[in-house]
């Protein structure tokens, strides 16, 4: 296993090549770097899978020393990679759908002044990301975490010139770092308690040291708990710190791909199964997650309902699905919950490529108000959109449809009804919001006709994709292969077996299996949801259209498109507090306080200068009124 | 290792810095070499002294040990000795010192055209100040060596500062900076005075001594020991800057030429840092830990404050000096909790501080020397115009934000990670500086380099960074990344001198005791 940190060198060089020979190596030679480096990743990840499931360590995982970051006292985090199913399941999601990714974006970013710039920033995540997984620790654990934010910050921001996605890049680069910052108090109280950021270690001496009485945790293992999910809440743009991940998709489609899909948005439900040994101390903790889970699938699923951006969409849907994974996760399904990211991923990777291959080909429209018919037009990517949104949904078969299955039956069995029923709506809400996209933009009339005039002469030119009238584009195999690829891990992914019972405890549901139609009631309901939707935006679109007209309903409607409203209410409560207080202050004011002291200083120059008059008589009376005050008072004392 | 060779670290910057002055009338270009030529030898020699010296220690004692002493009489009458002592902790400052002066010779090369002799004669004398202060057991040495830093940079500032528009002028921010600073120093000599005075009352003898104070100090009542402690404590809280002692230092650093910014940034905050490790507290464990729910206090309002102001600056040079106000909060609260991983993180930190903040300085200068504004409304869009200047400026914002990898990450994280355990709440407050050193650090990004370049007139490229930039910089991103992946070197120079601290601070009664078995 000793090549393992292949996996991460390989891109961690191609950033540093890419970095250095910015704008000096031709398009060709960028792609070969940024893409292969990954590849070599994929390739030794690959490896490393086929060797650890055939001669499975003792104990399920093989841990790697490299070396020791610093040693003070009792403190001493080594950088060691820790392999178990778990991280072998992200190293195969990371790696391999990462390379898909990354082979896509050489077709997608082509022509891009800063195409080699953007490969090493890509390359730079997937090296963090690795960290994030194989760290053994969770000092390196948040090395990683760290680590794939900045990333994340510089590819959201990639095309700098517009000022709005700097913006966007800082709000979640900041938001992130809130909970990062609460994550890292939760690393605080485990030294203090344990001496150790040691996941292993912690996994052990945790229990001990924190019982669980009467279905209750100590305080400490919940506040911890509690700190670890805030740090898990803001990477995966779970309520309260999820705003920022709609703003997120400024960056190039295949960074909403990689990052804000596949990967890093996936990571607090990473950090949470990871650390589940100090979460399952905590019945409270747990039972947040699951709330926050539930809560948050259904409010991004109303979100998503009422976007008209194709990416925002898809990454309301995205926040909803890992509503799911914390779901499950809050129900102790830990195994179910990494299921879903991975099958999430294939998905979710192959609806964001292929939304970004229909943003190409209407020139870089978002709107899917503008779009419409595009089945005709450009069939593959229509198939592979549809395909993915099937397995969104759940359609029986699909990838999609064992892992969230898996989900909601395990919430049931737990006895956790309210969160089963909440994904069950979940459910339902899914097939609206996914095949309400489907519809209106591959079905119904032609909308982009009328207006490709308007902004066809200011993209068409940008990206030189056939005539402008025509929503075709130059496709080649870089577009194809990754897009077919990733639909048919879509349709089967749901077949992989995962072993990831050497990571997790077993659920705790013994015999009980409750009745039978439980298991198979999601499908209806799902499909319930694909008829409304068809309903509504294909058969009868005069009534969404009635009802964004109707009093009581248009402003339900405009409090679901704005979010609910959460960006408004950090702006007042956060955001221009903040600002009013910074440019209040600008000049601090302490400053102003010290200057107070020459001036008193220069006031009372004057004074005692006032009194030097020459005029004898004001003299001689100073004078005598200071000894009459100085008799006066050595007679009273 | 002869000891003289300590001597040799002052020596050699005074008699360069002279040289470099009166080489000034044949020519402008010999003045910087001699100034370089001087600085690299004092910088390889205080290498050495890290390489071949050994700062491993038995046991943490409860008295400071030396690797390296050098003791020679001066005023006998007054037990004035010209006393000089090198532990690990000193090396790796003066290390700091001298490796940030080349740095600062370095980018003055283009910047400084007028007096280029008596500018480096200032430089120079300044540094040879710093090491003294690093250096000197004797406190009256100590004392001499902290105002004859002040005095160069005094000019440093008044003659080759900059007079930018809407600021109070050169003079102001140099008078500024004098009247801070000497007051502040004028406190600490009372403190020090009263100290020989009580040792004369108890020994019968003057001295200077810093063995000799040190029993002096831990036997005195602790009511007196409190007024003395303050004494120092303000000198160092000024120096460091605490809030609300701070407000020279954006001045200052506003008028200040590049060489002036990376010295103050670099290096003289340090010695407020060093001198409260080095004397207040193995002199008054006890009254410190005392004031150290204040003090740490003080550092998260530092901390938390300077960075709501730095938000909001429009001077890329005053917004990085209120972020070097909030990263040396961290080191207060390093200090006053006390345990082995703060204190260490407190080196390190001063370390990384130094490096990233002497970097971002000397990337404003050379701002400055191409667009002729440090004004962030004036500039944006710069990241297509230059090639190199914006990643590097990048480097070292996400350095100063602490990014994970670069040595201001372990810096932090274990000063935070060290006083979790005596202060949480503190620490939690001072967290809270990671998020906001996130905002002004990428508000500075943002308003620098994003957006679309600026229509003014200026058309294409500037000129970027000349190889001598480049290689400031690569070396200074280098050495960041080092201590950020592989901190051990400098961890283990300073563990015994670290562990001593901690030892004193943790145990003052057996300090104390130690202090009545010596009179």
């Amino acid at each position: 296993m000793n090549y393992l940190p292949l996996t991460f060198l390989a891109p961690l060089l191609g950033f540093v090549i890419l970095a250095f020979a910015r704008g000096r190596i031709s398009e060709n030679l960028a792609a070969i770097i940024g893409v292969g480096s990954v590849g070599i990743s994929a390739l030794t990840s690959l490896c490393a899978g086929w060797q650890f499931l055939h001669a499975l360590p003792e104990g399920g995982s093989t841990v790697i020393t490299l070396w020791q970051w610093m040693s003070v006292g009792n403190f001493q985090p080594n950088f060691a990679l820790h392999l178990d199913a778990l991280s072998l399941t992200m190293l195969g999601v990371i790696t391999g759908v990462g390379f898909f990714i990354h082979l896509f974006a050489s077709w997608y970013m082509r022509g891009d002044p800063g195409f080699a710039r953007f490969f090493s920033y890509m390359n730079l995540f997937v090296a963090s990301m690795l960290f994030l997984v194989l760290g053994d620790n969770l000092l390196f654990l948040y090395f990683g975490w760290e680590g794939v934010g900045l990333a994340s910050y510089l590819l959201i921001g990639f095309w700098y010139q517009d000022p709005a996605n700097g913006a966007a890049a800082r709000k979640a680069f900041v938001i992130t770092r809130v909970g990062d910052t609460f994550m890292a108090i939760g690393l605080f109280i485990l030294y203090r308690e344990f001496g150790t950021l040691n996941i292993q270690e912690l996994a052990v001496l945790a229990p001990a040291a924190w019982p669980v009485v009467n279905g209750v945790g100590t305080g400490l293992a919940t506040a911890t708990a509690l700190l670890l999910l805030g740090g898990a809440v803001g990477k995966s743009a779970q309520l309260p710190l999820q705003t920022w991940l709609p703003d997120a998709m400024a960056g190039p489609t295949p960074v909403s791909a990689l990052i804000h899909a596949a990967t890093m948005v996936t990571a607090g439900v990473y950090l949470i199964a990871r650390t589940h040994a100090i979460f399952e101390l905590s019945p409270f903790a747990l039972q947040c997650v699951g709330t926050i889970g539930a809560v948050t699938l259904l409010m991004a699923g109303f979100i998503a309902l009422m976007q008209t951006d194709i990416k925002k969409i898809l990454a309301y849907s995205t926040m909803s699905q890992i509503g799911y994974m914390f779901l499950a996760e809050g129900v102790g399904a830990y195994a179910p919950a990494v299921f879903h990211l991975m099958t999430h991923a294939f998905f979710k990777a192959l609806l964001f490529l292929s939304s970004g291959s229909v943003i190409l080909a209407m020139h870089h429209e978002q709107d899917i108000f503008k779009m419409g018919n595009l089945r005709k037009h450009i069939p593959f990517v229509y198939w592979c959109m549809l395909i993915g949104t099937l397995a969104l949904c759940a359609f029986p078969l699909t990838s999609g449809f064992f892992s969230k299955d898996e989900i909601l039956h395990e919430a049931y069995l737990s006895g956790h009804h309210s969160l089963w029923l909440a994904g069950l709506f979940g459910a339902f809400l899914t097939g609206i919001y996914s095949f309400r996209l489907i519809f209106i933009v591959f079905f119904g009339p032609e909308r982009w006709r009328a207006t490709s005039a308007h902004h066809g002469h200011a993209d068409a030119a940008h990206h030189g994709l056939g005539p402008k009238d025509d929503p075709h584009g130059a496709k080649t195999l870089d577009h194809h292969i990754p897009l077919a690829v990733l639909l048919v891990m879509a349709l089967v992914g749901g077949f992989i077996h995962l072993p990831l019972e050497s990571v997790f405890p077993a659920a705790e549901h013994g015999a009980e299996h409750g009745p039978a139609w439980i298991a198979y009631l999601p499908i209806p309901v799902s499909f319930a949801g694909m008829f409304s939707s068809w309903f509504l935006f294909l058969k009868r679109p005069d009534i969404p259209a009635a009802l964004a007209n109707g009093g009581f309903s248009s402003y339900i409607g405009r409090f679901w498109k704005s979010a609910f409203g959460f960006d408004w209410l950090y702006d007042r409560l956060f955001v221009k507090p903040f600002v009013w207080a910074a440019e209040v202050n600008r000049n601090d004011f302490i400053d102003w306080l010290i200057g107070l002291i020459p001036l008193s200083l220069r006031g009372a120059n004057s004074l005692v200068a006032a009194t030097q008059t020459g005029n004898l008589r004001w003299y001689a009376f100073a004078a005598g009124a200071g000894a009459c005050a100085l008799i006066a008072a050595v007679a009273l004392h | 290792m002869s000891p003289s060779i300590l001597v040799w670290l002052l020596v050699i910057p005074f008699v360069g810095g002279f040289a470099s002055w009166q080489s000034e009338r044949y020519s402008r270009f010999i003045p910087r070499w001699i100034a370089l030529f001087t600085q690299l030898t004092v910088l390889g020699m205080s290498l050495w002294l890290w390489f071949a010296g050994d700062f491993t220690l038995a046991a943490p004692a409860s008295t400071p040990s030396f690797a390296l002493e050098y003791k020679a009489e001066w005023i006998p009458s007054f037990g004035i000795s010209f006393h000089l002592g090198l532990d690990g902790l000193s090396m790796l400052l003066i290390v700091l010192t001298n490796l940030l002066g080349v740095m600062a010779i370095g980018c003055s090369w283009k910047e400084i055209d007028r007096y280029v002799g008596f500018f480096h004669l200032n430089l120079l004398w300044n540094l040879a100040g710093v090491v003294g202060v690093f250096l000197a057991l004797d406190l009256f040495l100590f004392f001499f060596f902290w105002e004859m830093m002040l005095v160069p940079m005094y000019f440093l500032i008044a003659l080759w500062g900059h007079n930018i528009p809407g600021g109070k002028g050169r003079i102001y921010a140099a008078t500024k900076f004098f009247i801070f600073t000497q007051f502040s120093g004028l406190i600490m000599l009372l403190s020090i005075l009263a100290l020989v005075f009580f040792h004369h009352q108890s020994a019968g003898a003057w001295s200077f001594g810093y063995a000799d104070l040190m029993a002096t100090a831990r036997s005195l009542p602790p009511e007196t020991a409190w007024w003395l402690m303050l004494g120092f404590f303000l000198a160092f809280a000024v120096k460091m800057p605490l809030v609300p002692f701070h407000t020279w230092l954006p001045d200052a650093h506003g008028q200040a030429p590049t060489a002036g910014s990376v010295d103050l940034a670099g290096i003289l905050l340090k010695t407020a840092a060093y001198g409260m490790l080095r004397f207040a507290l193995p002199f008054f464990p006890e009254a410190m830990q005392g004031i150290a729910p204040i003090a740490m206090g003080l550092a998260a309002l530092s901390v938390v404050y300077a960075a709501v102001v730095a938000f909001s600056q429009t001077d890329v040079k005053r917004l990085i000096a209120y972020s070097s106000i909030s990263h040396m909060g961290f080191v207060v609260l390093g200090i006053f909790a006390g345990t082995e991983q703060a204190l260490q993180g407190v080196v390190v930190q001063m370390i990384a501080h130094g490096l990233s903040a002497a970097a971002l300085f000397i990337l404003c200068g050379e701002i400055y020397e191409r667009l002729h504004t440090r004004d962030l409304r004036q500039m944006g869009g710069l990241w297509a115009r230059f090639p190199y200047l914006p990643p590097i400026m990048l480097f070292f914002s996400a350095a100063s934000l602490g990014l994970p990898g670069l040595g201001n990450f372990v810096g932090e994280f274990l000063i935070l990670l060290g006083s979790f355990t005596v202060a949480p709440l503190f620490t939690i407050i001072c967290a809270s500086g990671l998020i906001l050193a996130a905002v002004y650090s990428l508000i500075l990004v943002q308003k620098a380099f994003h957006g679309a370049p600026r229509d003014d007139g200026h058309k294409g490229h500037y000129d970027d960074l000349t190889r001598r930039e480049l290689s400031m910089m690569a070396l200074l991103m280098v050495l960041l990344l080092g201590l950020g992946l592989y901190p051990q070197p400098v961890l283990d120079a300073s563990a015994a001198a670290m562990n001593t601290v901690e030892h004193i601070y943790n145990q003052p009664h057996a300090a104390a005791a130690l202090g009545e078995a010596i009179p």
